[in-house]
Formats: C-alpha cells, structure tokens, sequence
C-alpha cells in the first residue's frame, strides 16, 4: 500500500500550501518587513527611505509617550486580569446546571462577548453619562455624587475595566465551564460516601482539578489584557489627558496619523518583545506547575 | 491537555454535576443549592442589564432619553430611532459587508486550516516538524503588530477598500490549525487505513473521513471564527476608507457622531448591531459549550 514515491513524500506539502502561503504573505513577510522598516526613517505614502541604523530604537527609548502608554497598558492588565479570571470561576461555578436555568444563566454570562466593541462602548458610554446615565443615576439615587466617568482621569481606566470584565469575562467562563463538565463524576460520589460536603469538595476536588486551567486562563487574559486597545480608543480615545492611551494606541497614532512607519516599527517591536517575554514566562511557570498538580 | 473523543465528546454536551460548588449534591433543597441559584440569577442579572438598558433606551422617544431623573421604561414606546437608523445610514449595507467578510473569513479559515492540520497530522514530508515549529511559533504574534507593515502590503497589493484585503489576514490563524491537528491526531487510523483500502484519495478522506468525524468542534470553531470575524475592528478600521466598505463595528464607530446626541439612535443602532450574533449564539449555545471541552483546552 505504501508506494514511496516523490508524491507521497510530498503530499503533505499539497495540503499545507494554502494555509502556508497566506502564512508567509499575512504574517511571515510584515514581520519581516516591520522589522526592515525600524530602520528606516519611511512615511506612509511617500517611498522614501532613509537608513537611520538604530536612530528609531534610541528615540524609543527616550520617548516618554512609549512609557507613558506602556505603563497605561500594564495598569489597565493588572487591573482586568485578576476579575477577568475570579469573575469566570464564580459564574462557571454557578452555571454548570442542568436545564432551563442552566441554559439562561450561560446565555446572559457569555452574551456580551458575542458583541462588537463598537456596540459594546456605544452601550457603555452611555451608561457612563454624567446626568442621565445609569451608573450616574443609580449614584444620584443611592445619595451619592455623581462621578464623570469617561473624564476624570483617575476614573477613567477603571471605567474601560469594568467594561471590559462585562464584555469579555464570558471566554474565561466558558473554559471553566468545560473545564468543570470535564471532571468525573464519580470522583464526587467517591467523595460523597466518604463523606465530604459540598463546601470540602469544592475546596478539596473542584478547585485543585482547575490548577491547570486556571494557568492557562491567566496566560491567555495576560496577553489578551496587553493587547487592549477597542475600547479605549472608543470610549475615551486614550484620554483624558492621555491617561488611558495603551500603547497600540499609541503605535496606530504613530504610524497612521503621524506618519512614521518606521517609528511605529521599532515600538510594535518593542511590544512583541514583551508579549513574547509574558507568555514564554507563564508557559513556563504554568508548565512547571503542571507535574506537581 | 487532552484530546476527546466523539463518543465521550458527545456524552458531556450536557453537564454532568449538578450545584452548589459542582459536585452532585444528594438532598434536593439544601441552603448552599438556594444560596447559589440565588446568586447565579443575580449575577445574571447585572450582567443583562446594559443589553436591557440599551434596547429601552432605544424606544424612548428622544427627548425621554435625557430626562432626569431617569425613567426606567419608555413612557410611550416607540420605533422611530430604528425606523431613521436605517433610512438615513449606511447600516444595511455595513451589515451586508460584514455579513460578507465574516462569512468569507470562516470558511476560507475552515477551509486552510483543516487542509494544513491534516497535512501536518497525517503525512510527512521533509521540514514538515520545522513548519509545524513555526505555526506554533505564529501563535504568539499578536496581530496588532503587524497592522503598519500589513498596511503598506495590502496599498502594494491595491488591497485597500477591498473584501479581500478585510479578509486575507483574518484567515491566517495559526491556533486553529494547532487546534484541529491536535484533533486530528486523536482519530484513530483505522478509518482512514479502511477508506484508503476502498481506494480513497488522500483528498476523499479529508473531506469524507476526517470532516465528518470532526463535526462538533468545526462547528465550534466555526462559530467563534465567525464571530470574531464580525467583531474585529482594528484591522477593518485600518484598511477600509471608504464608508460603503466599512464592516459594522467600524461604521458604528463614527454613528455617535454623525447622529450627535440623538441617543435613542445610537442605542438603536447598537441594538441592530449586536442583535445577529446575540442570535445565532442563542441557537448554537449548546456546540460553543461543547466545542470549548472538545477543543482540548480544558486542560
């Protein structure tokens, strides 16, 4: 059965060939390119390159934007990622159900992160609105003063959070979930005829048997947090007084509206470094726990 | 991490443990169960509350929606922010480019990926675990990276303005090949050693063993290409200009302008914009649940 000829040997390849070939055109070549263009000084429309050697990675680091916006992302990743992933725990907690319940309590926890960001802060905007808003209303109600959310520079990233949770918390959920319907059953009823209550199998049985996924979440919202740029750039547009600017942002403005590619080039690198840098960390870190867990 | 498979895959479609902290508990009424059913609805609740705020909102009359202290139902409910949504904007035809993309993008995805994770599961050709390397590898860059050199190349390639520029780079997803080979690898032989005594090509088996076989978690994947396909908007927002190409989360973006403060409209138009995939996520709940486990990642 097995003729091994040239064709077999390279049918494979035959198989891979499309994915491989939108593979190099859609990310191989522009991460070739990104990086050829860090070193030069080139502008969007013109052609016109200019060698500056590592210029562009000086003035990077140099630039207290770059710093400004690199500590903005990593605020707003500490601050989503511990209720990005506890939230999802609660609800899968509370949701791995039988029937109608079951199946309504899914819907509403995952619905908001079937949403497009841009109905996502339409929605939130406008629940955020000083007056007439319903956060501000629900305030005004319960005897409080009243906060401009999207305006106030110290409420302003905490608002883009809470969004957040609401929007996305539904992924996290929906891994717990799968990860909870995963555990045997019969690993609780041995656990019940010895005589475990729901609190001891919770801690002693439910919780350790998520170890693993939970890792992965946090790899997963980690990243997923320092990539945070949608609802930013639509709900404050990284103000005020660019006190929400992430550091995407920051490459966009860089590149399409100041015009320097280049630039733009040398601080998406820098940030694919750090991405590169948190995910191989945790991979480790997350992979080491593996063999004890 | 591990691979499930079909017979058990179809077994846990529905949980297997009951409530109160996910064991099976034996009395039927206990105060943890009530506690916890209590809170889950609650939870449900505050999580369903922007999406209700919106859809009220968009059936106030205008002047209702900025009156303080704010009314909780629309006094006199009525449709006029959806009626002059559609008549005066470009959402139809935002709907149908993202209808368009969304749909070229998932199975243009489908497509490659299922091609490229059996090539790389089932046959072996030389560099075949150097190229599998740098999928992996491929997992790791974040798209939004590559937005500026991406640019450039879809201006080279006359991309821009186009469907096929909106949806080229979404197809390359390399965690949807990792996902479907590690699948793939967890069919047994079997089949296929029978299929190819019965003389199927390589190319039959793809289609006639290994897609059938795989059903759930395309349809799985399937779905969440799709939904992140209608969602993106970086890139979307990057390579379209022109208003009649603009999917609609980008178009979104500039209504809260042009509509001013008219908030009955934008709620409106949130409301269409949301509405497609809070509807196909309600019918296809049940393989999304599943197709999560069967993916593998449930570690």
């Amino acid at each position: 059965m097995e003729r091994p000829d040239w064709k077999e040997r390279w049918a494979g390849l035959f198989f891979v060939a499309p994915f491989l070939l939108l593979f190099a055109l859609f990310m191989l070549w522009p991460i070739v390119s990104g990086l050829w263009n860090s070193f030069f000084n080139t502008s969007l429309a013109g052609v016109k390159h200019e060698f500056l050697g590592l210029q562009n990675w000086q003035d990077l680091f140099g630039d207290p934007a770059v710093w400004s916006s690199l500590k903005n992302t990593l605020v707003f990743t500490a601050m989503s990622t511990p209720p990005l992933v506890i939230v999802a725990l609660a609800m899968a907690l509370l949701a791995n159900r039988k029937g109608l319940l079951g199946w309504l309590l899914r819907f509403s926890y995952f619905a908001p992160f079937v949403l497009p960001a841009t109905v996502v802060t339409l929605i939130w905007v406008w629940i955020y609105q000083p007056g007439f808003g319903l956060v501000n209303g629900l305030l005004t109600a319960g005897g409080f003063a009243e906060i401009d959310w999207l305006n106030t520079e110290n409420r302003a990233m905490l608002a883009v959070v809470i969004t957040t949770v609401w929007w996305t918390v539904g992924f996290n959920f929906l891994l717990y979930l799968a990860a909870l319907q995963g555990i045997p059953a019969q690993i609780y009823e041995a656990a019940a005829i010895d005589g475990a209550g729901g609190r001891q199998q919770l801690f002693r049985i439910t919780l350790p048997l998520l170890r693993r996924t939970t890792g992965l979440i946090v790899v997963l919202q980690l990243v997923a947090s320092l990539k945070i740029f949608d609802q930013i750039y639509l709900m404050t547009d990284g103000g005020p007084n660019y006190a929400t600017r992430p550091i995407i942002q920051y490459i966009y403005e860089t590149g399409f509206t100041s015009y320097r590619i280049g630039y733009a080039s040398a601080i998406s690198y820098l940030f694919f470094a750090i991405i590169v840098i948190v995910a191989l960390a945790q991979f480790k870190l997350f992979s080491g726990r593996e063999e004890t867990a | 991490m591990t691979t499930t498979t079909m017979p058990t895959a179809r077994r846990s479609a529905e949980p297997t443990t009951g409530p109160a902290g996910g064991g099976p508990s034996k009395p039927r009424w206990t105060f943890a169960g009530t506690a916890s059913a209590v809170g889950a609805v609650i939870l449900a609740v505050v999580w369903l509350v922007p999406l209700l705020w919106a859809l009220d909102t968009s059936l106030k009359p205008e002047p209702e929606t900025t009156r303080t202290p704010i009314t909780w139902f629309p006094q006199a409910p009525t449709t006029d922010a959806y009626r002059s949504v559609i008549d005066q904007g470009d959402l139809i035809r935002w709907f149908l480019n993202s209808t368009i993309v969304s749909i070229l993008v998932t199975v243009l995805t489908l497509f490659v990926s299922v091609l490229a994770a059996y090539g790389l599961s089932r046959t072996t050709f030389p560099g075949r675990r150097l190229l599998y390397g740098l999928i992996i590898a491929g997992i790791l860059v974040p798209p939004q990276v590559l937005i500026v050199p991406l640019f450039q190349e879809m201006t080279g390639l006359g991309l821009v303005d186009t469907y096929w520029g909106i949806v080229l780079p979404q197809v390359v997803e390399p965690v949807m090949v990792f996902v479907l080979k590690k699948f793939f690898d967890g069919i047994s032989r079997d089949y296929e050693d029978a299929a190819r005594v019965d003389g199927a090509s390589r190319w039959r088996i793809v289609w006639s063993v290994m897609v059938p076989m795989s059903r759930p978690i395309l349809v799985a994947v399937g779905i969440f290409t799709f939904i992140g396909a209608w969602n993106n908007f970086l890139w979307p927002f990057i390579v379209t200009t022109d208003p009649s190409m603009m999917t609609i989360p980008v178009g979104l973006a500039n209504v809260q302008g042009s509509y001013g403060l008219r908030y009955a409209q934008i709620m409106a138009s949130a409301v269409l914009g949301g509405l497609p995939l809070l509807i196909i996520y309600a019918l296809f709940q049940r393989h999304v649940v599943r197709g999560v486990g069967d993916a593998g990642i449930k570690g």
